[in-house]
């Protein structure tokens, strides 16, 4: 690795450098890896009139959206998984409180294939979704072509390609190979789509880490502007063999989200009252951090071979 | 299966649990499983569902969920389909464009589990929005997703928790995930791969949609409720089918499997 090739920075300067005002911006992660530290610093450092994407908001499309970020929200799913609703989002949609907040509506693989498309740079995606649901009424984005080919018609979706997309990973090296492992969701299509990625880690790691696993990386630096170490980046989301998912946070989240002024005093305690990821998580406190923990289950290693050259006669 | 801490005879007792109750549900919806092999199961109630058939009915079950997780093998029950008890020890675990695009719209799942906040006669489902979408009464979670699931799966399954006319309505206040009949009106070429919804259990009745292009009909009645019950607590005039008999009620061991071996800190037993 060149020295030029070293992309590590701290999450304030990557932030400021790569997310403005008005950009279109991709939180990734589908219940594993959410970028949480990520979303807490854009709240602090006060972007506004943000286009937020992700197929599953979570409770971090919730603070993101109460912190006054957010203008409009591209998605597929509104609630919080098993812990209930978002209800800045429903206050918002329903009854336009404080402000009314535009959703962009498609259902999970619809934006699967947006983000290939992005990805692929391809025009639309089609798949087999759609026909008879009142989806396409609701958000015209989805389109009906013909198949050229002579089948029945098709719906597609356009290409997804946000400003920037930000995921959260086990571990990189300096120069941004990004390698996670458990579940990675959508977010290599998320990372091509993009013009920019940033990625925080638990871990930043040595090259030779990377290389000795080479399919574990799902982002390869050529696509990568920033790394950023951040353990517990993802708190209360988790990260596969690091820490689990804070499942009581979570449910102690509805009734907070429930009511704005304890959102907002949530924010102001957690968000605003803290420089950095490594101060909120003192500020969860160390117990709770620990019971977080998880035990080891290791895989087993795999054997990528070397090839033995200088026995091969006739090779050199 | 360990049947140790109840004689035999004891376990094949029909329990009392009430048919609206979570475990009524769960072992109703557990026995539709037999014979089907890999299921898309979600969180709540199908996870307890699933859990029992692999113990009862159906322990050759291969559980996929939709955050790419293939051939579950979960050592405690699952807080959410990205569970990290799911992915510890799991046969496989894909990226989202695999999974939905490869395992489900490829055509690799038996059954797939929804749920709905309404659920019309051909089995269409709205989990989208109550009252007008513009500025609806309620915001729903929406697709997620279960648009790919209904029209990709072999056949859905439909756990409701309330049997009215709002959730068995004539009409939906709108359509998330349709139908074949519905997605077939729009377009008699698009036919979905998948049968849509083939089963809804309620806390009243079991009713079926046997044929792809069929009306749900009412197949089985629970304990206690009467035909008439169910047709009165149906938004749409609902047929009832020629055999309908009275549900079978889960047993004292199905009973006891849920409450002391699958869902024992109570995360979704209530």
């Amino acid at each position: 690795m060149a020295t030029t090739d070293d992309k590590v920075t701290d999450l304030a300067s990557a932030v400021a450098a790569h997310v403005r005002d008005g950009m279109t911006v991709a939180l990734e992660g589908f219940g594993h890896l959410i970028p949480f530290a990520a979303a807490h610093e854009i709240i602090r450092q006060g972007r506004r009139d943000l286009t937020l994407c992700r197929l599953t908001p979570d409770l971090l499309a919730d603070q993101i959206i109460a912190a006054g970020c957010v203008r409009r929200l591209v998605a597929s799913f509104f609630a919080s998984g098993s812990a209930g609703s978002l209800h800045e989002v429903r206050r918002r949609v329903e009854r336009a409180d404080p402000a009314p907040l535009e959703v962009e509506e498609y259902s999970h693989y619809g934006m699967v294939c947006r983000y290939q498309a992005g990805a692929a740079n391809l025009p639309f995606f089609p798949l087999r979704s759609y026909a008879g649901s009142d989806l396409p009424r609701l958000n015209p984005n989805i389109r009906k072509v013909s198949d050229p080919y002579g089948g029945p018609d098709i719906y597609v979706v356009p290409p997804l390609r946000p400003d920037v997309t930000i995921v959260h990973a086990q571990r990189a090296d300096r120069a941004g190979n990004v390698q996670m492992w458990g579940i990675v969701g959508v977010q290599q299509e998320a990372a091509y789509a993009a013009r920019t990625v940033i990625a925080t880690v638990e871990e930043v790691v040595d090259e030779e880490v990377v290389r000795s696993d080479p399919n574990r990386t799902v982002i390869p630096s050529h696509a990568v502007a920033a790394v950023v170490h951040c353990p517990g980046g993802a708190h209360p989301s988790y990260a596969q063999g690091h820490y689990d998912r804070d499942n009581a946070f979570y449910r102690e989240w509805e009734p907070i989200s429930k009511d704005r002024d304890a959102t907002l005093a949530w924010l102001e305690a957690y968000v605003h009252g803290v420089p950095d990821r490594a101060a909120y998580l003192e500020m969860i406190g160390a117990e709770r951090w620990a019971a977080l923990k998880v035990s080891p289950r290791l895989s087993q290693p795999v054997d990528f071979g070397r090839r033995r050259l200088a026995e091969v006669g006739g090779r050199q | 299966m360990n049947t140790s801490t109840l004689p035999e005879n004891r376990a094949q007792e029909l329990s009392d649990v009430d048919p609206s109750s979570t475990e009524f549900l769960a072992a109703v919806a557990a026995r539709q499983l037999a014979g089907r092999r890999r299921v898309f199961a979600g969180v709540g109630l199908p996870a307890l569902a699933v859990d029992l058939a692999r113990r009862t009915v159906n322990p050759d079950v291969e559980l996929i969920y939709e955050s790419g997780v293939c051939g579950a093998h979960p050592e405690g029950l699952a807080e959410g389909i990205a569970d990290s008890v799911l992915v510890s020890g799991a046969e496989a675990v894909v990226g989202i464009p695999a999974l939905f695009g490869y395992v489900l719209q490829g055509g690799h799942v038996d059954v797939g589990f929804l749920g709905a906040a309404q659920v019309d006669r051909w089995g269409s489902l709205n989990t989208s929005f109550i009252g007008d979408w513009d500025r609806p009464k309620v915001r729903l979670p929406g697709s997620g997703g279960a648009a790919e699931i209904m029209a990709n799966a072999a056949e859905c399954f439909v756990v409701l928790r309330r049997h009215d006319p709002g959730a068995l309505p004539a009409q939906l206040d709108f359509c998330t995930s349709p139908s074949p009949v519905r997605a077939m009106a729009e377009d008699p070429r698009m036919v979905p791969p998948g049968h849509g919804v083939s089963v809804v259990i309620t806390p009243l009745a079991v009713l079926r949609r046997p044929d792809k292009l069929g009306e749900l009909v009412i197949s089985e009645v629970h304990p206690g409720v009467s035909v008439d019950e169910v047709r009165a607590a149906t938004g749409w005039d609902i047929a009832v089918a020629d055999d309908v008999r009275v549900t079978e009620r889960p047993t004292v061991e199905e009973v006891r499997l849920l409450r002391e071996e699958i869902d024992t800190v109570r995360l979704y037993l209530r």
